[in-house]
C-alpha cells in the first residue's frame, strides 16, 4: 500500500478530528490508535460543550468550535447527542459574584460578549433548583453538552467515509526519519511511513515526543465522574461553580452526571484508573450544598478517564519545536472536548498551508522551556 | 454488630458474603486467630442457597428439602469462631489497596483490610425473551427468595420455563408449599443430552444423581412437563396473560398464565471482583466469564481471593471447601501458619472439593442453555435499566462499537443501577454473535465502583481529602 500523506497518532477526538479535516482537504490519512477509538479521555469525559470560563487564549478557538458544534450534523452526519441548554457558573457569595463581574468586564475590554452576568433573580429563573444561598452566575446560553463517545465515533466514521484509514490496536513504539519520511514502528510489528506525523496521543503524547527527544512537561491524571439514578427533571443547563470543583448536568433520562476536578489515580501503562472516594465525597458534599433536590439521590456509578494536562492548563497545539513535519495537539484535560471540531481544522491548516487562521502562539510546545518566552 | 460505628478502622481479613464459602472462610480464619470481619448484604447468614437459614418463616422444614438445612451446620461454628459479623451491609468497593467501601443503615465507611476474600456467589443467567420485562414474569430464583425469606407462594396459573437443577428444585418446593403449577416448559436443547452422555458415569456416582432423579420424578407426577421447547415468549397488555412457546414441530402453543418463572442456570457474580480489577476469562462450557484464580482462590490482584460460586459455578458443597482453602492461604500469607501447615490442612478440603465437583461436567453440559435463549433478537430488551434492545446493540456494532465498553458509552447499556448484572452476558454474547467472534474475544463490561448504589448522603458523609486533587502521575 502507498504511504499516506499524513499519519495521526492517537484515536481520541483530536486525532479523529484531525484525520477528518485532513481527509476533507484530500490528503491520504492513516490514524494509529493503541487501544480503540475513544477508549480514554475522549470517550469518557463529561461531554461539556463549553465556552464559559475559558482561558483567554482559548476563546477564539472555543468560539469557532461552537459554530461547528451548532452545525455538527453537517460536519459528521450525526448529531453527536449535542443539546444546547446553556452552561452556568454559580457564585455562592457576594465575593464570588464580584469575581464574575470582573470576568465579564475583562472579556468586554477584549471584545467578547458570550458570557452573560446574572443576579440572584436571573439565576433562579434558569436554575430554580439551586440552593437559595447562591448569589448569581455567569451564563453562556448557546453552550451545552454532547455524548463524548458517540461524538468521537462520529468523527472517526466520517473520516473513514472520506478515505482515512483507522488502525486500532497499533501502539507506536518507534518514530524516526528514514530518507525524508517518518518511519513509525508499532508494538504489533507493523511499520508505517509518511512525510507528516500528527501527535494526538493524549496522556501518552509525551512518550511520542520523547521518541524524538522533545521534552514535554505533561502530567497524567484521572478526573473522576459519577452518575446518579433517575430523578424527576429539575435542571436543564450544565452547572459549575466559581470556587468549588463541580460540573453538573441532568440527562434527558433523568440521571445526573457529577464531575468537576477531583482526581483518582491514573496508571497509564495498565490503562487503569483507581477511584478515590475521599475526593468523590467532596463532590457529593458540593452537590448536597447546591442542589437540595439531590439529597436523596443514589449514586450508581463512578469512573475516571486517563487525561493529559499541561502545567499552565492550556493545551499544546502546533508544530514541533525540534522537528520539521511533526505537529502536536494534546494536553487538553478538562477542556478539550468542545475544542475537538476546531483543533482538527487548525491542524489541517498547519499541515497544508503552514499557518492557521486562528492565533496558536499561546499553545507553542516550547513555552515551557527556560529562557525568554 | 448492627451498625458501622462498631467497626474497627482495619481488619486483617475481610470476607464479603455470608453464603457457604464466606461462612466457611470466615469461620476457619477466625479459628486460626486471624482478626476477621464478615460483611453480608442480608439480615442473616446463609447467602442465596441458605437464605434465612437462621430464621426460616416456614413452619414445615420439608418444603425446602434436606440440602437447605445442611446450611444450618455452618452456623454454630461461625458464631463460636469469634469472627466479627456485619449483616445488612453492602460492600460497594474494594480497591487494589484493599480499602473496602461499605454502607449500612444509611451511612458509609471505608475499612482497611490486609487480605480480602470475595464470596459473592452466583446470579441467575439473564433470560432475555420477548416479554421478560412484563409484570408477572420473574426469575425462579426470585420466587425462591420470596419463599425462603417470607414463606410466600404465588397463586393462580403458574408456568415455569427454562432448564437446570434450580428450576426443578423451585418447582418441587412450590409444590410442597401447596402451589399449583400449570406447566413446566423445559428448554434444555435435545442435542445437549448426547453431548452430556460422556460425563454421565461421573454424574452417576455423584450426590446429584439420586437427588436429581427423585426431584424430577416428584415434579413430573404432578406437573405437565413439556420438553424440547425451542422458543418462548410472555405476552399481555399491561402484565403477563399468556405464555407462548414452540416445540420442535415449530407449532406455536399458548398457555394462559399470570406468573411465569424463568431460569436457565446461574453464573458467577463477579461485579465486585471485576470492579476491583481482578482478571477474568470466558468459560465456554459454563458460557460465562469467571475470575482467574489459582488453587487457593487467589486472584490476579495481590491480597484478593475469590471463593465459592463467585469464582466459577460448582455448588454449595464445593463453595464450603473453596472458602476453607482461601482461608488457609490467607492465614499463611498473614503469617499465622507455615506453608507446610497450610498444605497439610488443605488436603481434606481438596478431597471434599473433588467430591463436590464430581458430576458437575454432566450438569454443565446437559443444561448449557440454547443460543436462542441467550442471544435475543429484534425488539427484545437486553439492558433493562436503560431499556436498550437487541436491535439497537446490533446496529451499534455495525457503527463500529466493537465491545461491551464501547456499547456502554454509546447506548448507556449496563450503566444503570444493576451495573450490568442483568445484561452483561447478554450484551457480550450479542456483540460476539454480530461480529462472528467468541465472547472471549469481545470481553465483558469493565465495571466500576460503587458496584451497589450508594446515596449521595452516604458518599458526602465519608472522610474527605484534598489529596484527591493532587493525585497526579508525574512523567
Amino acid at each position: 500500500m502507498a504511504a499516506p500523506d499524513v499519519i495521526v497518532i492517537g484515536g481520541g477526538l483530536h486525532g479523529c478530528s484531525s484525520a477528518l479535516h485532513l481527509a476533507r482537504r484530500g490528503l491520504a490519512v492513516t490514524l494509529l490508535e493503541k487501544d480503540h477509538v475513544g477508549r480514554h479521555a475522549s470517550g469518557v469525559n463529561a461531554g461539556g460543550v463549553r465556552r464559559l470560563g475559558r482561558h483567554v487564549a482559548e476563546i477564539p478557538l472555543s468560539l469557532a468550535a461552537m459554530e461547528l458544534w451548532h452545525g455538527i450534523r453537517d460536519l459528521v452526519d450525526d448529531d453527536c447527542g449535542f443539546e444546547s441548554h446553556g452552561q452556568v457558573k454559580v457564585a455562592e457569595s457576594e465575593a464570588e459574584l464580584e469575581i464574575l463581574r470582573r470576568r465579564v468586564a475583562e472579556l468586554g475590554t477584549l471584545g467578547y460578549s458570550h458570557e452573560e452576568l446574572l443576579g440572584a433573580d436571573g439565576l433562579r429563573e434558569i436554575l430554580p433548583a439551586v440552593s437559595p444561598h447562591c448569589t448569581g452566575a455567569l451564563l453562556c446560553r448557546a453552550d451545552g453538552a454532547a455524548n463524548p463517545y458517540r461524538t468521537t465515533l462520529a468523527f472517526k466514521r466520517k473520516a473513514e467515509s472520506l478515505g482515512a484509514r483507522i488502525e486500532e490496536g497499533r501502539r507506536v513504539t518507534g518514530l524516526r526519519r528514514v530518507r525524508g519520511l517518518w518511519r513509525i514502528e508499532t508494538a504489533e510489528g507493523a511499520a508505517f511511513e509518511s512525510p507528516v506525523v500528527i501527535n494526538c496521543a493524549g496522556a501518552w503524547a509525551d512518550r511520542i515526543a520523547a521518541l524524538l527527544g522533545e521534552p514535554v512537561p505533561l502530567e497524567v491524571w484521572a478526573l473522576m465522574l459519577m452518575i446518579s439514578g433517575r430523578l424527576p427533571p429539575f435542571i436543564r443547563p450544565v452547572v459549575g461553580t466559581v470556587a468549588r470543583p463541580l460540573s453538573f448536568k441532568q440527562f434527558a433520562n433523568g440521571t445526573v452526571l457529577i464531575g468537576g476536578g477531583y482526581r483518582g489515580r491514573a496508571e497509564r501503562d495498565r490503562n487503569w484508573t483507581e477511584l478515590d472516594f475521599r475526593g468523590l465525597a467532596q463532590s457529593a458534599e458540593t452537590v448536597w450544598d447546591l442542589f437540595p433536590a439531590m439529597r436523596g439521590a443514589e449514586i450508581v456509578r463512578a469512573w475516571a478517564g486517563i487525561e493529559a494536562r499541561m502545567p499552565d492548563d492550556i493545551p499544546v497545539i502546533g508544530p514541533s519545536s525540534t522537528e520539521e513535519q511533526l505537529f502536536h495537539a494534546f494536553g487538553f484535560s478538562g477542556h478539550g472536548f468542545q475544542l475537538g471540531p476546531i483543533v482538527g481544522a487548525l491542524i489541517a491548516e498547519l499541515v497544508t498551508g503552514g499557518r492557521s487562521n486562528l492565533p496558536l502562539a499561546p499553545f507553542r510546545v516550547d513555552r515551557f522551556q527556560k529562557g525568554p518566552a | 454488630m448492627s451498625d458501622l460505628a462498631g467497626l474497627k478502622a482495619s481488619y486483617e481479613l475481610a470476607v464479603v458474603g455470608a453464603g457457604p464459602a464466606g461462612l466457611a472462610a470466615a469461620t476457619l480464619a477466625a479459628e486460626l486467630g486471624i482478626d476477621t470481619l464478615l460483611i453480608d448484604e442480608q439480615d442473616g447468614p446463609g447467602g442465596q442457597i441458605y437464605r434465612a437459614i437462621a430464621r426460616s418463616p416456614l413452619g414445615e422444614p420439608a418444603i425446602l428439602g434436606a440440602d437447605y438445612w445442611q446450611g444450618a451446620t455452618l452456623l454454630a461454628p461461625f458464631r463460636a469462631s469469634g469472627a466479627a459479623y456485619l449483616p445488612g451491609a453492602a460492600v460497594w468497593s474494594v480497591s487494589r489497596a484493599l480499602e473496602i467501601g461499605v454502607s449500612a443503615g444509611g451511612t458509609a465507611r471505608l475499612i482497611q483490610a490486609k487480605h480480602v476474600i470475595l464470596a459473592t456467589g452466583a446470579l441467575e443467567r439473564p433470560f432475555p425473551i420477548p416479554g421478560w420485562t412484563l409484570p408477572g414474569v420473574m426469575t425462579a430464583g426470585a420466587a425462591q427468595i420470596l419463599l425462603k425469606s417470607s414463606g410466600l407462594v404465588a397463586e393462580g396459573e403458574i408456568v415455569l420455563a427454562g432448564s437446570g437443577p434450580l428450576l426443578w428444585l423451585v418447582a418441587a418446593q412450590y409444590l410442597r408449599a401447596g402451589a399449583r403449577i400449570a406447566a413446566l416448559l423445559d428448554t434444555t436443547p435435545r442435542a445437549n443430552r448426547s453431548a452430556a452422555l460422556r460425563h454421565f458415569p461421573a454424574f452417576l456416582v455423584s450426590s446429584y444423581f439420586a437427588k436429581g432423579i427423585a426431584l424430577m420424578r416428584a415434579v413430573k407426577r404432578r406437573v405437565r412437563v413439556v420438553r424440547n421447547v425451542t422458543a418462548l415468549a410472555g405476552e399481555g397488555q399491561s402484565r403477563l396473560e399468556t405464555v407462548v412457546y414452540r416445540e420442535e414441530d415449530g407449532r406455536e402453543r399458548h398457555l394462559p398464565a399470570n406468573l411465569l418463572l424463568l431460569h436457565q442456570g446461574v453464573t458467577p457474580n463477579l461485579n465486585l471482583a471485576n470492579a476491583t480489577g481482578c482478571a477474568q476469562a470466558w468459560d465456554e462450557r459454563q458460557l460465562c466469564f469467571k475470575p482467574v484464580v489459582d488453587g487457593w482462590g487467589a486472584s490476579s490482584i495481590d491480597g484478593v481471593s475469590i471463593a465459592g460460586d463467585g469464582a466459577g459455578i460448582a455448588g454449595a458443597a464445593a463453595a464450603e471447601a473453596r472458602g476453607r482453602l482461601a482461608a488457609l492461604a490467607a492465614a499463611a500469607k498473614l503469617g499465622r501458619i507455615a506453608s507446610a501447615e497450610r498444605d497439610r490442612r488443605a488436603a481434606a478440603h481438596r478431597a471434599a472439593l473433588a467430591r463436590a465437583e464430581r458430576g458437575r461436567a454432566f450438569l454443565d453440559t446437559l443444561y448449557r442453555p440454547a443460543k436462542a435463549f441467550r442471544v435475543p433478537q429484534g425488539d427484545v430488551v437486553a439492558c433493562r435499566c436503560e431499556e436498550v434492545s437487541a436491535r439497537e446493540i446490533v446496529a451499534a456494532v455495525a457503527l463500529g462499537c466493537s465491545g461491551p465498553n464501547q456499547m456502554k458509552s454509546f447506548l448507556r447499556c449496563g450503566m444503570g443501577p444493576c451495573q450490568g448484572r442483568l445484561c452483561g452476558l447478554t450484551v457480550s454474547e450479542l456483540i460476539a454473535d454480530a461480529r462472528g467472534l467468541s465472547p472471549a474475544a469481545v470481553g465483558y463490561y469493565r465495571l466500576r465502583p460503587p458496584v451497589k448504589p450508594i446515596t449521595l448522603a452516604e458518599l458526602a458523609g465519608l472522610p474527605k481529602s484534598s489529596e484527591a486533587v493532587k493525585a497526579v502521575e508525574r512523567s
